[in-house]
């Protein structure tokens, strides 16, 4: 089947979704959910026998869309994530509906799970953009989406700060974006990145440059990157958790598939391929450094994982800045799969099991994690996994995402991002372990039992298990990046 | 095969976790462990010990175990009666049972792993599976200033660890090398310029791991404050993985290592001398003897000098042989000493040397191990450090044919200081915990000797001193012989 009747999929089915919502009793909008949950299932599913869309005689609509296996690693990590963020807002709908209308009732939660389909079309289509137009189209619609869930929590104050700074950040980055298109389009007289990537001359080089910069700004504020960062902190805490788990890997991700996209024919050519790995290496080390050590100080578990959320963005952009093609080795666009792919599985079994800690005490902060050790051990014990996960410990899964974006950072001689990297590993080292501490070497106030619900149990243990077998035997990622 | 001696311990951690049945799964499965370990000495070379499955195709990383040569081998044995005995020594606080035994077993597999992997990046790896329980123990179940020490070893050893990362990284990448086993590495060459800055942070790297002046204060609280298990499989065989990837990385960067060799050995001679004065500082039996594990470190290093600047294994034969037995030997009497310290903590309430006194009365058979042991430490001839020690000195002196002393030799006979120092120390130590009056702690009215079962697992380290200090050729035989290739067997079969 051609490939985009996949986004057409998860964009019908958001539609059809939304008005049913409105047709349900106010006790069960949860069966949207579970609903959207089947839908993305399906088109999970669907993924493998999506094949390359158009034929010949749609020339025209072939520019503006791309269907390779990056774009169809990156659309299954996007369905993979929203599954997962679906899972998560199903069991933190009491919250939700807390802030929305009346706490008895579901009333108000429905739209929500669909906002994330239409989200996820978007980040879909991003994966696909051959084209600065296209590209543009898809990032807003996932933008503005963004923007609702972000402050869904309507009686939440802390969730409408967020919305508002997002608000305010995200025009500002889309008008970056536009304006650093209009500059391209203006050096080159074309919108398709690949002609882009052929009209790189002497001459023009200088103004694309402009134009490329400006854009990489505007996708530093996807990725989360320096210097677009400083609405993450804020929002990622102010937001509802399954939104902030759901910025931080989803959207990050797309961010990257579209930076990948854009960077390419630039890294690809030889005119301006070492000022653009210049300008990515810079991007990298002042990203690492500011989120690893931004992180030290933080005493809010979300918060601390918006800063780590800024400093993996950082360790992405290793690869991308030491820029690697060829089919013998591994190509950077591998390692940034790989390391995202990793990346989705720690973070969202880090949002899991804030959640369930936020259910149980009612708070985000590190000392919520105080006796856990105690009151839950087998949680503890996961926890203890996906945090050293983060920190990178080998022999589980997070180790591996950074070995290879070390290694393609050595092998590329980047020397002072490495330098920088070590250090950010090792300050990483530091603030991840606070929370093995709080949870082993301090005794909780409150001594009674966690409770965890079955489903959130299960996903965090399936997660936490994924980390291990990854942990020791990485392969299956390449089966799945396809190389 | 060698898969079963990791496997038994963490499938027992498991089990331990999931049933309960501590105490006697961990004694089991140590036993088992021990069994197996002890048994490959006659079988190291046979095939049914090598596995090797890809588990990363790009860059290409296996999962390769077995005994690369020798001093694996020998590693391993340590290992195996060091965790066996830790398993069977110290004092579980009630109710913390599944902890304290999986974590034991956790260190026990990570150890073994780091020893018997043939392939670099799992080597790494194990190593730092085993560092973790070893925090949490330390934080959880230690004694005395106990989150303060794990915090502090938590990250100096993390710190040590990204360091060494880093390094062995670059040394791959310098080296060209296909894959990252052993036998392919070692195979290859490096440039030398890049070998000076891959040398750089390896010795930082596994010299903070090792415990390397200036490195080293976070050895002595943690091992103060760690349960005993913990303290003797930490400085008995963890600490040994550093010097072990030392040497067993030297051929890769032997022209580096010798550009850094000057400072290695002012560092080593602070390790010996400067470490040895502050040891003999010590008010508490606990810190005393972490200092002395820090302190014997130096004379491991002081072989590594002289292999250094020998060049080449073949250049200096002696060197490898002497670091290895006295590592081994270090394992096994720091481990019996920790394990006597706990007793004597346990059975007086306090380690201040000022409290104690006259504790042979009541408790002759104690006095008589930790004598031995601390005779052992100090390198008494029939003793299995004195093997080692008299190695390192030797090869300190190796083709050394009179005329003018070189650094090496001048490093040599300022570490032979050393063992006064390390006599002074433990001779005191002695004397105020074991002779004169008994005092109020130890009088024999509240104080009993050792009980049969405590008595076992001292009495396996003990042997193990007594047998490599008789008869060291029982380590430096199987020393000797490099693993047979394939075609040389053909040969011999011919």
């Amino acid at each position: 089947m051609p490939s985009y009747l996949l986004e057409i999929l998860v964009l019908a089915g958001g539609l059809v979704l939304l008005i049913l919502e409105a047709f349900l009793s106010p006790k069960r909008k949860s069966v949207i959910a579970i609903s959207a949950i089947f839908v993305l299932f399906i088109v999970l599913l669907l993924t493998f026998w999506a094949q390359k869309g158009f034929g010949s005689e749609n020339v025209e609509l072939t520019r503006y869309y791309a269907f390779d296996s990056t774009a169809l690693f990156f659309k299954r990590l996007t369905l993979v994530a929203t599954i997962l963020t679906v899972i998560l807002a199903l069991d933190y709908r009491k919250v939700l509906s807390k802030f929305t209308a009346n706490p008895n009732s579901e009333d108000g939660t429905g739209e929500y799970y669909c906002l994330f389909l239409f989200a996820c079309a978007g980040m879909m289509w991003m994966a696909s953009a051959a084209d600065l137009v296209s590209l543009f189209v898809a990032l807003e619609l996932t933008t503005i989406t963004s923007y609702i869930l972000v402050g869904f929590m309507r009686r939440n104050v802390g969730s409408l700060e967020a919305g508002v700074k997002f608000l305010i950040l995200g025009a500002l980055s889309t008008g970056f974006l536009v304006y650093g298109i209009a500059w391209m389009y203006g050096a080159t007289g074309t919108t398709n990145l690949a002609e882009i990537g052929q009209n790189i001359t002497e001459e023009n080089s200088t103004y694309l440059l402009f134009g490329l910069s400006l854009v990489l700004i505007s996708l530093a504020f996807k990725m989360g990157a320096v210097p677009m960062h400083l609405w993450i902190p804020d929002v990622y805490q102010g937001a509802p958790t399954p939104t902030t788990a759901f910025l931080s890997v989803a959207s990050k991700a797309a961010g990257f598939a579209i930076a990948i996209r854009v960077v390419e024919p630039f890294l690809n050519g030889s005119i301006l391929a070492p000022k653009v790995a210049f300008i990515l290496a810079v991007l990298a080390g002042a990203t690492i450094l500011l989120g690893n050590l931004a992180a030290i100080p933080q005493k809010n578990f979300k918060r601390l994982l918006a800063y780590s959320s800024i400093a993996n963005a950082g360790f992405i952009l290793l690869p991308l800045a030491a820029w690697q093609t060829g089919d013998s080795d591994l190509t950077s666009k591998q390692v940034i799969a790989f390391y995202l792919a990793i990346y989705l599985i720690m973070t969202f079994a880090a949002f899991f099991v804030l959640a369930v800690i936020h259910r149980n005490t009612g708070s985000d902060e590190i000392s919520a994690f105080e006796g856990l050790g105690q009151r839950n051990p087998l949680l503890a014990l996961m926890t203890a996994i996906i945090i050293g996960a983060l920190a990178g410990l080998p022999l589980t899964a997070g180790f591996w995402g950074k070995f290879l974006a070390f290694k393609a950072a050595i092998d590329a001689g980047l020397w002072v991002p490495v330098v920088l990297g070590f250090i950010g590993v090792a300050a990483g080292f530091y603030y991840y372990f606070q929370i093995i501490r709080a949870m082993y070497w301090r005794n909780a106030l409150d001594e009674s039992p966690f409770e965890t619900k079955p489903l959130s149990f299960y996903t965090i243990a399936t997660l936490t298990g994924l980390i291990v077998v990854l942990g020791i035997w990485p392969q299956p990622i390449y089966w799945l990046i396809g190389s | 095969m060698s898969l079963l001696l990791i496997l038994i311990p963490i499938l027992a951690a498991v089990a331990i976790l999931m049933v309960g049945k501590a105490k006697s799964i961990a004694t089991i499965a140590a036993l088992v462990n021990l069994i197996i370990g002890l048994g490959s000495v006659f079988s190291w070379k046979h095939e049914v010990w090598t596995i090797s499955w890809e588990v990363l195709s790009k860059p290409s990383i296996h999962l390769a175990l077995g005994f690369y040569d020798g001093m694996s081998l020998i590693m391993v044995i340590l290992s195996v009666i060091v965790l066996f005995t830790a398993v069977m020594s110290g004092k579980c606080p009630e109710g913390r049972e599944k902890l304290w035994y999986s974590s034991i077993l956790f260190i026990g597999a990570g150890a073994l792993g780091a020893f018997l992997s043939t392939d670099l990046f799992f080597f790494y790896a194990f190593h730092e599976l085993a560092l973790i329980p070893t925090f949490l123990m330390i934080g959880m179940l230690g004694s005395g200033e106990r989150k303060e020490a794990a915090w502090k070893v938590t990250i100096y050893l993390a710190l040590g660890s990204i360091v060494l990362l880093a390094g062995l990284i670059w040394l791959v990448s310098a080296s060209g090398s296909e894959t990252w086993l052993f036998e392919d590495l070692l195979a290859s060459s490096i440039a030398p310029e890049a070998q000076t800055g891959i040398a750089a942070l390896l010795i930082v790297g596994f010299g903070v791991l090792i415990s390397l002046f200036p490195f080293h204060s976070w050895a002595a609280p943690a091992y103060a404050s760690a349960p005993a298990p913990v303290a003797m499989l930490h400085a008995g065989v963890l600490k040994k993985f550093g010097l072990y990837g030392l040497f067993r990385l030297y051929p890769m960067v032997s022209s580096g290592m010798q550009d850094w060799l000057g400072w290695l050995i002012v560092l080593l001679l602070c390790n010996i001398l400067w470490v040895g004065l502050v040891t003999i500082n010590q008010k508490r039996l606990d810190t005393m003897l972490g200092n002395s594990s820090v302190m014997h470190m130096g004379y491991i290093f002081l072989a590594f000098a002289a292999l250094i600047h020998a060049g080449s294994f073949e250049a200096n034969p002696l060197a490898k042989p002497a670091a290895v037995v006295l590592m081994f030997a270090h394992g096994i009497s720091i481990a019996l000493l920790f394990m006597l310290t706990d007793t004597i903590r346990r059975k007086t309430g306090t380690v201040e040397l000022a409290e104690l006194g006259g504790l042979a009365k009541a408790a002759p058979r104690l006095a008589f191990l930790f004598g031995l042991a601390g005779m052992a430490s100090i390198g008494l001839p029939g003793l299995a450090n004195f093997s080692g020690e008299v190695l390192v000195f030797l090869s300190g002196f190796w083709e050394y044919e009179g005329g003018s002393l070189g650094c090496i030799q001048i490093a040599t006979i300022l570490a032979l200081w050393g063992v006064v120092i390390s006599a002074v120390y433990m001779l005191r130590a002695y004397r105020q915990t074991f002779q004169g009056p008994s005092v109020e702690h130890t009088n024999s009215e509240h104080v009993k000797d050792f009980g049969p079962f405590c008595q076992i697992p001292a009495a396996i380290l003990a042997i193990a001193l007594l047998v490599v200090g008789i008869y060291p050729n029982s380590l430096l035989n199987l020393l000797k012989e490099e693993p047979a290739a394939p075609a040389q067997t053909e040969q011999a079969d011919k």
